[in-house]
């Protein structure tokens, strides 16, 4: 079959010394990045794109998206033991897991998340390997039309899937659409909105927007709640769960795979949508539904299993159409440019190595994820005791040499200080910043396909819906806005939120 | 009066960028549907986000909301600062000086601030910067500026 000799390809390409070590460097990061809470992937993975340059790309995209999965094995540890979720994805699973902590039994809550999400990671990985390749050769029929067609549902999705009220989410995306524009337009060649700096006739870099959005406002508004910051670390006596838990634990893992799969490949959420989902729903099937909230290990299994599953698949979209379905993404894609690599399509067929060499070395760091997570923990527990007061002073260092070295300009950094001081405003005020920052790179994206879409229909708005393509993409739009506004929906939304 | 504060200030700032953006993309050239101009997109956007921004401030008036919790004004000020200094400095002081004064600026952000632990930080960030980024990474930065004569 060719899937196994493709992923024969794959396991040849990621088992080779360096792209090991590469491997084994990302899901390490990832892990700590994810057990420190206030370190996201986003600002970590922004850092880290100017060292990727010197590295060849399969390494490269190897240990970045090491970080991106990584960081959701960390993250539940935190979680579980002190009862801060150390990553965005991990909130729910403090609920039961600080919970079972409380009750000494911390180390089958940190078992049942490292097992369900190796189970997870597995079974999604196998997937983003069975459907990508037809997804690529699908798009292979997508015109200017359906591509835009397609971002647009993708930003929708980011709206109905943010935080908060529904107006600043899309206020949000438009301004970030705008602010994408920034720059030299390639068509006209006219300078638009750069105030005659020549530093932003390129544009905005989106390293410069994540870094000063994602790490410089996140650090100011855990600032605010220092003083609330009080680090209790749970003990850990025994690792391995009962007989009982074990057996407790098999049907949340499994539904939280397949909820966490399936809600990762939708646009804007990446991991985090399917943990809350999959907790949700745990809460309103499982026999133990009573103890929710007190301590069940389903509590902590499946969405462990579900957001891992959801960073897995929400590779697809990025590797097959080449359009970031998240911040993390977006990186990715940029690391990808950076290599001289188009992300597309055709990348499958041209760079076979790359593209199953990425897949197979989510297994292998799925695996060395394992071992680090559940033998060393007790590693983790000491990173944990690391003070914030030092922590983030390091942050603003890495974050500073690293958006200077994008462009060796001095100008970067200002600019990062400014979309700062932008991305803590709009937090106070309630908007999310993660659809701005999609919005921001799909921008000058949409602006190109829509003018090829015009071109080619001779200025006719009609193709849109003319093309079957994109006419579906168009109506899941629509459904997607509508469901929201649906008096149901938007209850399950608002509770998935508020847990 | 005035029921949602945050809804009202989001209003306001919508609309102060559409209108901008508007106002500055009139000298692009507009073009038509068929052949876009480089105002065209922008000037759709800006359109839009005015509209948004009018609901928004329409709303504030109606709909009652959470207030606006304090701004952490020392904190914003002394994280953006460190970063601003150094980016004013790295070039002209180099690093050895520029570094240190981020992490001491943006360490005084912190209510729990602690001179040896921070020191001890400070030179170690300082030796493992030099060493991997300017040394093994090769980012054209000095290590001492050309303002102490080197």
């Amino acid at each position: 079959m060719e899937l196994f000799s493709n992923l024969a390809l794959g396991f040849a390409t990621a088992v080779s010394p360096v792209n090991l070590l590469y491997c084994l460097i990302g899901v390490f990061l990832g892990t700590a990045i994810g057990v420190l809470p206030g370190l996201g992937p986003t600002a970590t993975i922004a850092m880290l794109l100017p060292v990727t340059f010197a590295l060849q790309p399969v390494s490269a995209l190897i240990m970045l998206a090491g970080i991106y999965y990584g960081s959701q094995y960390g993250g539940s540890t935190t979680s579980i033991l002190v009862n801060l979720p150390g990553e965005a994805a991990s909130v729910v699973t403090t609920l039961d897991g600080y919970q079972m902590a409380k009750q000494g039994r911390a180390g089958p809550a940190l078992t049942a998340s490292a097992v369900g999400s190796f189970f997870a990671g597995t079974v999604a990985t196998f997937l983003l390997a069975l459907f990508a390749p037809p997804l690529a050769e699908a798009a292979l029929k997508f015109g200017p039309a359906d591509y835009f067609s397609l971002m647009v549902l993708g930003l929708v999705a980011s709206v109905v899937l943010a935080q908060g009220s529904l107006l600043h989410a899309i206020a949000m995306v438009v301004l970030g659409l705008l602010l994408g524009l920034i720059g030299t337009d390639v068509t006209s060649g006219t300078q638009r909105f750069t105030f005659g700096i020549p530093e932003l006739a390129d544009g905005i870099g989106f390293v410069t927007v994540a870094m000063g959005m994602f790490g410089l406002g996140e650090i100011v508004r855990n600032l605010e709640s220092e003083s609330e910051r009080s680090v209790v670390i749970a003990k850990i006596t025994s690792l391995m769960p009962t007989r009982e838990d074990w057996r407790r634990m098999i049907g949340p893992i499994l539904r939280g795979t397949v909820i966490g799969s399936a809600l990762g490949i939708l646009p804007g959420s990446g991991s985090i949508l399917g943990s809350f989902a999959a907790y949700s729903i745990e809460k309103k099937i499982s026999k133990n539904r009573a103890q929710f909230g007190k301590g069940a290990i389903e509590g902590v299994a499946a969405p462990e299993s579900a957001n891992n599953a959801g960073a897995q698949t929400s590779f697809i979209p990025m590797l097959t159409l080449g359009i970031p379905s998240n911040p993390v993404m977006a990186l990715m894609v940029g690391a990808m440019i950076i290599q001289g690599i188009q992300p597309g399509p055709s990348v499958i067929t041209e760079q076979p190595q790359l593209f199953w060499g990425i897949i197979a070395s989510m297994w292998i760091g799925n695996l060395m994820l394992l071992v680090l997570n559940l033998p060393l923990v007790g590693m983790w527990v000491k990173m944990i005791t690391i003070p914030y007061q030092l922590l983030y002073p390091a942050i603003l260092v890495f974050c500073g040499i690293g958006v200077f070295s994008l462009n060796n300009s001095t100008f970067d950094i200002y600019l990062m200080g400014l979309f700062g001081i932008l991305g803590y405003v709009f937090s106070k005020l309630g908007c999310e910043p993660a659809p701005m920052l999609l919005a921001f790179i799909l921008g000058p994206l949409m602006e190109e396909y829509l003018r090829r879409a015009m071109l080619l229909s001779r200025g006719n708005l009609m193709v849109f819906i003319q093309r079957p393509i994109s006419a579906t993409l168009l109506a899941l739009s629509l459904l997607a806005m509508l469901s929201v506004l649906l008096p149901s929906f938007s209850k399950t939304r608002e509770e998935a939120f508020k847990e | 009066m005035i029921r949602s504060t945050k809804d009202f200030w989001s209003g306001l700032i919508y609309i102060l960028f559409g209108a901008s953006a508007i106002l500055i993309a009139r000298d692009y050239g507009m073009g038509s549907a068929l052949k876009m101009g480089a105002a065209y997109f922008p000037t759709v956007l800006g359109s839009l986000l005015i509209l948004l921004g009018s609901i928004s401030l329409i709303r504030a008036f109606i709909v009652a909301g959470t207030p606006i919790s304090a701004f952490a004004i020392k904190g914003l000020l002394l994280v953006v600062g460190s970063v601003v200094t150094f980016g004013l400095l790295v070039r002209g002081a180099g690093m050895a000086i520029a570094l240190p004064l981020l992490v001491f600026i943006s360490a005084a952000a912190s209510s729990r601030f602690r001179w040896t632990p921070t020191l001890i930080m400070t030179a170690g960030l300082t030796v493992f910067c030099v060493l991997v980024f300017l040394k093994g990474l090769g980012i054209p930065l000095p290590v001492i500026g050309p303002w102490f004569g080197r």
